[in-house]
């Protein structure tokens, strides 16, 4: 039986159906009920929902086999698993946001607002930049537009809520994406079960990439 | 009354894992508790961790309480010695939890082997690593790569000294997309990049593991790193049944060279062992010997399910305030000659729990 952590939200539904596609349906999992565990022994699968960013803690302590994160909460936490796979959706990109007129002098230290401390860290050490972090938990692009920050480092997807706030992408960081990642321990006790799952995955999701480079071609 | 069920899980393990490495002729080596911080600040590459926990000696020195047991026996060890030195520890290190970041006090046991290292000596070391495993679960896995397979292959590749830690980050994650990627930015031969992806992803047991490395083999380095996992597979006897090719188990390059090992256990969230060749650390020490050893991480096994007996003891004997005391005395030695373990009291106490509770008289 492999354990399987699925983010909860829209990108968890649409991993479940990459899953369902290759062979590891649940019937149950698609039953309107407040269940959190879902089981089908004749797949030898067994699905949980959890909270996009809780994912990693289960999958690194075993709790989980296998389950699936964003590439940034995968950075960010920096979980010791395993990062077996792109899933190649819930594609986004890590940016340095502002206000379309901020001018960085860089001659001052940096206000930088951000869920992911660690990320923004890295990036601003990595050009020797002075910076003040700002740590917040939601509504990131509020900060420049209140003073608060004088850029903010988030996910940006199409760019929509920056442009409605006034704000634009200064730079990306890291492009990200969602990824299947494993328990340590697990992948090699359960080598074979999680192996074949993550083959197929992977196959369908490579498909899937090809056929949409297609259609866009 | 068994006497197992006495120690805990981790004393039994010690006290097991002491008698096989005496069975091998490891001398036990008893340290103390500090080294002077200064010690760990020169080696702190090698350390999982920059955190240490750190206090001032009564003569004034910035004191650092163990956060590793290696760096203490390698820094005494004797050099240019002909016979090998085979010590075995048993000590407490202090060190941030990964997961949580706080300090923790983790019982480590392991070995070291010291000096002029033959293709035996490493075997034995293996082979003992595969043993300690099996005295606490006979399903364990232990985990083989070779460093210098490794190092062969980045070699023939072309690969730059500062490239490597990020390809080595890559392949201790099995992260394939990303290899892939990093090897293409690199402009590395898609032959030599196959192959890397191929080592990152292999699981395999000796056989066809290194069936599927004598295929890879473009140079000396990578022969002799080949020739030495096929005689450790070949000399660690029945144990190889348990052995697993893996070469995402990565270590820093500038410490180890070599053999490198991890030993997990089912039920376990992480590895209980780690251990390896670490010469180019004795060379940092200028030291020209030889190294190999290992720990094991005690602290895990509160995660595996007991073998500890779920009462706080098997009879509760109850008496009262009119009981004659060599009637109790008499009372509970007749149980405790049965085998059972015996608590006296006059009240049930509370939060404990007994298996059976009697009164005297």
């Amino acid at each position: 039986m492999i354990n399987v952590a699925l983010p909860k939200g829209r990108l968890g539904e649409k991993v479940y159906q990459i899953f369902e596609a290759v062979g590891y349906e649940c019937p149950a999992i698609r039953e309107e009920n407040r269940k959190l565990i879902f089981e089908n022994p004749q797949r030898g699968v067994r699905y949980f929902w959890v909270k996009p960013a809780d994912v990693p803690i289960y999958v690194e302590r075993g709790a989980a086999d296998i389950g699936v994160a964003g590439k940034d909460i995968l950075l960010e936490y920096r979980p010791d698993i395993y990062e077996l796979c792109d899933l190649g959706i819930g594609r986004c990109r890590m940016c340095v946001a502002g206000k379309k007129d901020f001018y960085d002098t860089m001659g001052r230290t940096l206000r930088v607002a951000t869920k992911f401390p660690r990320i923004a860290k890295e990036y601003y050490s990595s050009l020797s930049r002075n910076i003040d972090i700002i740590k917040l938990n939601g509504s990131i692009e509020i900060a420049p537009i209140l003073g608060l920050s004088d850029v903010i480092v988030d996910l940006v997807e199409t760019g929509k809520t920056l442009l409605e706030n006034d704000l634009e992408p200064k730079e990306t960081i890291v492009e990200v994406s969602a990824r299947l990642i494993a328990n340590k321990v697990s992948y090699k006790f359960k080598n074979q079960e999680i192996t074949a799952l993550c083959g197929q995955v992977d196959q369908f999701c490579r498909l899937r990439a090809e056929q949409e480079r297609r259609e866009m071609a | 009354m068994n006497p197992e069920l006495t120690l805990k899980d981790d004393e039994w393990a010690i006290f097991r894992l002491r008698m096989l490495y005496r069975q091998y002729g490891y001398t036990y080596y008893k340290m103390s508790k500090f080294e002077e911080y200064d010690f760990y600040v020169r080696n702190k590459n090698f350390l999982d961790s920059d955190n240490i926990l750190t206090f001032t000696g009564t003569d004034g020195k910035l004191m650092a309480l163990k956060p590793d047991v290696t760096l203490s026996i390698i820094k005494n060890a004797k050099d240019g010695e002909r016979a090998l030195q085979k010590v075995y520890y048993n000590e407490n290190v202090y060190r941030p939890s990964p997961t949580s970041h706080d300090y923790q006090e983790i019982m480590q046991v392991g070995l070291e082997c010291i000096g002029d290292l033959d293709v035996w000596s490493m075997s034995e070391v293996v082979l003992l690593a595969a043993r300690s495993l099996e005295t606490i679960s006979s399903r364990y896995l232990l985990d083989l790569s070779h460093l210098g397979f490794m190092a062969g292959l980045l070699d023939q590749a072309g690969v730059a000294e500062e490239d490597r830690g990020e390809m080595m980050a890559l392949v201790g994650k099995k992260n394939v997309p990303a290899l892939t990627q990093c090897c293409r930015r690199l402009g590395m031969d898609p032959d030599l990049a196959g192959d890397l992806c191929r080592l990152a992803t292999m699981y395999a047991p000796p056989v066809q593991g290194l069936e599927a490395l004598r295929e890879m083999v473009r140079n000396e380095t990578m022969a002799q790193a080949l020739e030495e996992l096929e005689s450790v597979c070949a000399l660690v006897g029945d144990a190889s049944s348990h052995l697993r090719l893996d070469f995402s188990v990565v270590n820093d390059m500038s410490y180890y060279n070599g053999l490198i090992f991890r030993g997990y256990l089912p039920g376990l969230p992480s590895g209980i062992l780690a251990g390896g060749r670490y010469d180019n650390l004795l060379k940092k020490m200028g030291k020209s010997a030889g190294a190999i050893g290992f720990a094991v991480y005690l602290d895990l096994l509160e995660h595996m399910d007991s073998r500890e007996e779920s009462y706080d003891a098997d009879v509760l004997l109850l008496y009262g305030p009119d009981t004659a005391p060599n009637k109790v005395a008499r009372a509970a030695e007749e149980n405790r000659r049965a085998g059972f373990s015996v608590r006296t009291e006059r009240q049930v106490p509370p939060g404990l729990k007994f298996r059976w509770v009697r009164e005297v008289g």
